[in-house]
């Protein structure tokens, strides 16, 4: 872990620092004098109490919780073994906000990757306007979640909304956008890819940026069209940004929350509520805070099988 | 060389390499003005579509309330109006929201910034017992989703009385271990030559810390800073669960309360949404380089 590797934090291929031959590698040829500070401890307390406190003390709390029947009202809570999972493997609820969940993340990955990157790559060219492309396809991400919905719920009103009566001037039939069951998931997809784009379009633009130049001259001099070096350059260029960006988006689509809250509550008839939702409403308007917390852990299990994921190619580059 | 020389040299590489992608960029696309026209129509559609909803709501922003409900009409019959602008800022919190979110996300960035920058320090430039350790714990919580310990975090925050208040917000958000693992990267790269020659002059931890690393550090800190504050500014979840008193909501938390009180005010709803949404894109419209470069080396969350 003492060996320097700035290429890992500087996708774009600038090394933070410009590093005189072998000066990068502290533990390497030359032992560092580092040794002597022995304060290491005051350095990191602070981060250390903070993660103590603020996330391996609920974590562990958390999984005890899982295990009793506490409620956010009662005092008193009484273990129970097994009982909640037992319940939560046979509630059709659970099961059924899963793969509201899973739904929500294909619907909302490839569109997010995809657009993404054609967005980089019309961008990449250069073409005059660069200003206002990067603040077009970003500003929606600087939005909170919020106003978001406050938009979109607006953009989508029944009859009187921009988008129905975009439908009616067109000479189509008015769409029940967030009303009908077969279609909200994907209304929330669509603002969802609308929102957040800007930033994998941007992860996409920095690793487009990397791309040694030469390659392109070379190229060119042997006479590869545009197609050509879009299909054996960039695109290959880019296979290693695209797996992080597919595992980032998986990782986050996952974790939906906000958007679908404040835009249907989860309905029409509970038809887009997302596991994490099932969680809220469980521990927060049900109270059965022992229940909650074994559904949340359940749901981990789920994200930790794509985090490991995420962190495989990682490890290879180590 | 001096810190002052080094901070030169990489100001300087950082501007050549920003010229070679200038002419880079050019190689992409042939000299076809076909090509190049194509591409600029597909630029101008996307842009004009991804623009449609903030556009939309302005509009609406700016009608007036009767008029607002009608038929979707790009420019309004009756005339343009502040009338929803003034009713919002008058009759409700959004202002004290605002201001919520401010205090809120200025805590957690610095906070987060500052111990998180104290650990990679920690982990990149110093030896301590246990150390290891720590830094396989700090690995292991990257994993851990903030998400799934709302429960246990608000049965914590009831118990030290912290629910409704701006530490009980603040708090849980300042843990950041990929923000650890970026620095800590970051400061690994720094040259061994400068802090040893300045621990051989008997600088000690502290000294190095202040003068040497953090300075030398300058541009990776405003990345990770202004990634941290976008974060803490639009969080949903935590505050939403964490507050019940309007005088402690942050702005999204605040607004979500307000769209159900106003029913179909909609030039009203547009409005708080557009003065929810200006601050940032302010920030954005300023700092746009920062904040372009920020996105790309920290957004990667650490790969």
């Amino acid at each position: 872990m003492t060996v320097s590797n700035p290429s890992i934090t500087a996708p774009a291929g600038k090394a933070p620092v410009r590093q005189p031959a072998g000066a990068g590698a502290a533990g390497g040829t030359r032992k560092s004098l580092r040794e002597r500070d022995r304060s290491g401890y005051l350095f990191v307390a602070p981060f250390a109490v903070a993660v103590g406190f603020f996330l391996v003390w609920p974590t562990l709390y958390g999984l005890w919780m899982s295990f009793t029947d506490q409620s956010l009202t009662g005092t008193g809570s009484e273990f129970i073994g097994f009982d909640n999972y037992a319940e939560a493997f046979s509630d059709p609820q659970v099961w059924e906000t899963l793969l509201h969940t899973l739904w929500f993340t294909v619907l909302s990955t490839v569109p997010l990757v995809l657009v993404a990157l054609i967005m980089a790559l019309l961008v990449h060219t250069g073409l005059p306007g660069q200003w206002v492309w990067r603040m077009s396809f970003f500003a929606p991400y600087l939005l909170t979640s919020a106003v978001v919905s406050a938009l979109s719920a607006w953009l989508f009103q029944p009859d009187i909304g921009l988008l129905d009566t975009w439908m009616t001037q067109l000479g189509l039939q008015p769409i029940g956008w967030l009303t009908d069951e077969d279609v909200a998931m994907f209304s929330i997809a669509l603002v969802t890819v609308w929102w957040t784009v800007g930033f994998n379009f941007l992860l996409y633009l920095a690793a487009l940026q990397g791309i040694p130049q030469q390659q392109y001259e070379a190229a060119t001099i042997d006479g590869a069209g545009g197609w050509r070096r879009l299909f054996s350059i960039t695109l290959p260029q880019l296979r290693t940004i695209t797996g992080v960006i597919v595992v980032l988006q998986l990782l986050a689509s996952l974790k939906v929350f906000d958007q679908i809250y404040l835009l249907t509550g989860g309905g029409p008839n509970g038809s887009t509520r997302p596991i994490l939702e099932y969680i809220y409403d469980t521990g927060f308007t049900n109270y059965r805070l022992g229940y909650a917390s074994a559904i949340s852990y359940v749901f981990f299990a789920l994200i930790l099988v794509f985090t490991l994921v995420r962190l495989m190619p990682a490890r290879k580059e180590a | 060389m001096s810190v002052a020389d080094l901070v030169a040299v990489r100001r300087a590489s950082a501007a050549q390499q920003r010229a070679e992608n200038r002419t880079l960029t050019k190689l992409t696309i042939g000299p076809s003005p076909w090509a190049r026209a194509g591409a600029l129509a597909a630029l101008i559609v996307l842009a004009a579509l991804w623009l449609v909803p903030l556009a939309w709501g302005t509009v609406t922003s700016f009608k007036h309330e009767a008029e607002a409900a009608l038929p979707a009409s790009w420019w309004p019959a009756q005339g343009w109006t502040l009338e929803a602008y003034q009713q919002v800022l008058s009759n409700s919190d959004l202002l004290v929201w605002m201001w919520n979110s401010l205090v809120v996300a200025t805590l957690v960035t610095f906070l987060t910034v500052l111990i998180s920058a104290m650990a990679a320090f920690a982990f990149s430039q110093t030896i301590f017992k246990g150390r290891g350790l720590l830094q396989w714990l700090t690995i292991a919580s990257i994993m851990m989703p903030g998400q799934i310990l709302i429960v246990p975090l608000f049965r914590q925050m009831q118990a030290l009385g912290l629910v409704d208040t701006f530490w009980g917000i603040v708090l849980p958000q300042v843990v950041a271990p990929v923000m650890v693992f970026i620095l800590k990267r970051f400061f690994d790269a720094i040259p061994s030559e400068l802090l040893d020659a300045a621990r051989i002059d008997g600088a000690g931890p502290w000294r190095l810390f202040w003068t040497i690393v953090l300075p030398l550090s300058r541009s990776i800190l405003v990345a990770v800073a202004i990634f941290v504050f976008i974060g803490a500014w639009n969080n949903f979840l935590w505050p939403f669960i964490v507050t019940t008193d309007p005088q402690f909501m942050t702005l999204p938390v605040g607004l979500s309360t307000v769209k159900n009180a106003y029913g179909v005010q909609y030039a009203q709803n547009m409005a708080s949404a557009m003065i929810a949404a200006l601050p940032l894109l302010v920030v954005f419209m300023l700092f746009q380089r920062r904040i372009v470069q920020g996105v790309a080396t920290t957004g990667m969350g650490g790969q």
